[in-house]
């Protein structure tokens, strides 16, 4: 697992299409599909390109949330989605 | 809400979408799900399929499905591939193989967006061809060849899963393995020249229970395109959404522009709209009275009180319209039997609104020839 301080960002053959319940993600490399379940979420990976970290972009998620947030993006990392 | 009844109520784009650049073909397949033959005067033009693919940027539909008719047999089909891929639209093309010889392999091999898939719906020549017409065999697994010798890495084997090849199921997987190929199984529908031997090649119920079984254990490595969520009422749900998609997820864009809930259902029952009309295809994605009806929660009707109606959804639309069974009741190929019921009570079924076959002409005789005769009866 990354640090607190590591930097992620997205994948630039991923494609991001925002959708009501989120945001629906597409690797032109791996043709892999995902989905974000969550709109706050989607902010997050947005926030990524110019965040200086992982928890720089996840500043404004309440501490609840973050355990969440943290595991989300570890699967998208995991997957290719980002890196 | 759970992510499926997000996909159930619609998107503000497919997810990806069926296109048939053309309704001309090389073959005359028995089971055509477009009819397919001749071209169509009202063909999409170079500059409108652009514009369409200008469209599809806009709203990131990520990759569309080319098919036909055969694609390639389009002059500019390398132009508009080229195109879409660079334009964000990624391609995955099926295709007989008639085009598919070095060059175009080694174009194919060079490009990082476009996906193939060669048509095969028998493991041998004998069972292939019969249904896809002489010489196909060859010509599809000479395709394969070229693809292999250029490096393209991962083609994809399509297969319409009928009564005479699902017992090559394991043939089908050491083939698309000798090839470094995935094979990708699909249903076969009763659209287009399918309603006319549907009767004849759907697989039977051991067939499909032996498809389930064989689906349940090669599931990871093999693609269905999601198309046998109806199976799932024998027992746990394959991979997939187990949803049916029309109109929700997925659409056709004909060879003219015309838009369908899906590529199973090309008749004007399920005609959205066309993309040559005011607002484009994002209008009748968006719009479409067809389409928003599709997307309100649909009833179980007949089906609703059986105890696998969260698996299999009813199954297929196009499955049921074309066989003549109401929307709201059982697939016709139910595998709690059904659909069998249902049948014995249909008595009409809907008539094609389009075909594009070609003209056979044909003299039937009504004696015995007085030799042998050497004429074929499916082929012109």
């Amino acid at each position: 697992m990354r640090g607190l301080l590591a930097v992620l960002s997205l994948h630039p053959q991923v494609s991001v299409r925002p959708e009501p319940f989120g945001a629906l993600l597409y690797h032109f490399g791996t043709r892999r599909l995902s989905f974000l379940k969550d709109r706050r979420l989607l902010e997050v990976v947005q926030r990524l390109d110019g965040a200086t970290s992982i928890e720089d972009a996840l500043h404004d998620v309440t501490a609840a949330d973050r355990p969440a947030m943290r595991k989300a993006l570890q699967t998208l990392e995991r997957t290719g989605m980002l890196r | 809400m759970r992510l499926v009844e997000h996909f159930a109520a619609g998107l503000d784009a497919p997810i990806c979408l069926t296109w048939e650049l053309t309704y001309a073909c090389n073959l005359a397949c028995v089971h055509c799900l477009s009819s397919s033959g001749r071209r169509d005067p009202r063909e999409l033009s170079t500059a409108e399929a652009k514009a369409v693919i200008d469209e599809l940027q806009r709203m990131q539909v990520f990759y569309v499905n080319i098919g036909g008719g055969e694609p390639t047999v389009r002059s500019d089909f390398w132009e508009l591939v080229d195109y879409a891929t660079a334009h964000q639209v990624g391609v995955k093309f099926s295709t007989n193989g008639v085009r598919i010889d070095a060059a175009a392999a080694a174009r194919l091999a060079a490009s990082d967006y476009v996906d193939v898939q060669i048509s095969l719906d028998g493991a041998t020549a004998e069972v292939n061809d019969a249904v896809r017409g002489t010489g196909s065999f060859d010509m599809a697994v000479s395709a394969l060849e070229h693809l292999r010798d250029a490096g393209f890495t991962d083609a994809k084997i399509s297969v319409v899963c009928t009564r005479h090849n699902i017992s090559q199921l394991d043939e089908f997987k050491a083939l698309a393995d000798s090839f470094g190929a995935t094979l990708r199984l699909t249903r076969l529908r009763p659209s287009g020249r399918g309603a006319d031997v549907w009767d004849e090649l759907h697989p039977t119920m051991a067939q499909q229970r032996e498809l389930y079984d064989w689906l349940v254990l090669h599931g990871e490595g093999v693609l269905t395109g999601d198309s046998f969520f109806h199976l799932s009422a024998f027992g746990s749900a394959l991979p997939g959404l187990n949803l049916c998609g029309a109109g929700r997820v997925v659409c056709l864009i004909d060879p003219i522009g015309d838009v369908y809930a899906c590529p199973f259902a090309i008749h004007d029952e399920f005609l959205a709209g066309n993309v040559r009309s005011p607002g484009g295809f994002q209008q009748v994605w968006r719009h479409s009275e067809l389409f928003a009806e599709l997307r309100q929660p649909q009833s179980g009707g007949a089906c609703s009180s059986c105890e696998f109606y969260d698996s299999c959804q009813g199954g297929c639309m196009a499955a049921k319209f074309f066989t003549g069974l109401p929307l709201d009741g059982p697939d016709p190929e139910c595998v709690q039997g059904y659909g069998e019921l249902a049948l014995a009570g249909v008595s009409v079924v809907p008539k094609p609104s389009g075909d594009h076959s070609r003209a056979v002409p044909l003299t039937l005789s009504v004696r015995r020839p007085d030799r042998a005769c050497d004429q074929s009866p499916v082929l012109s």
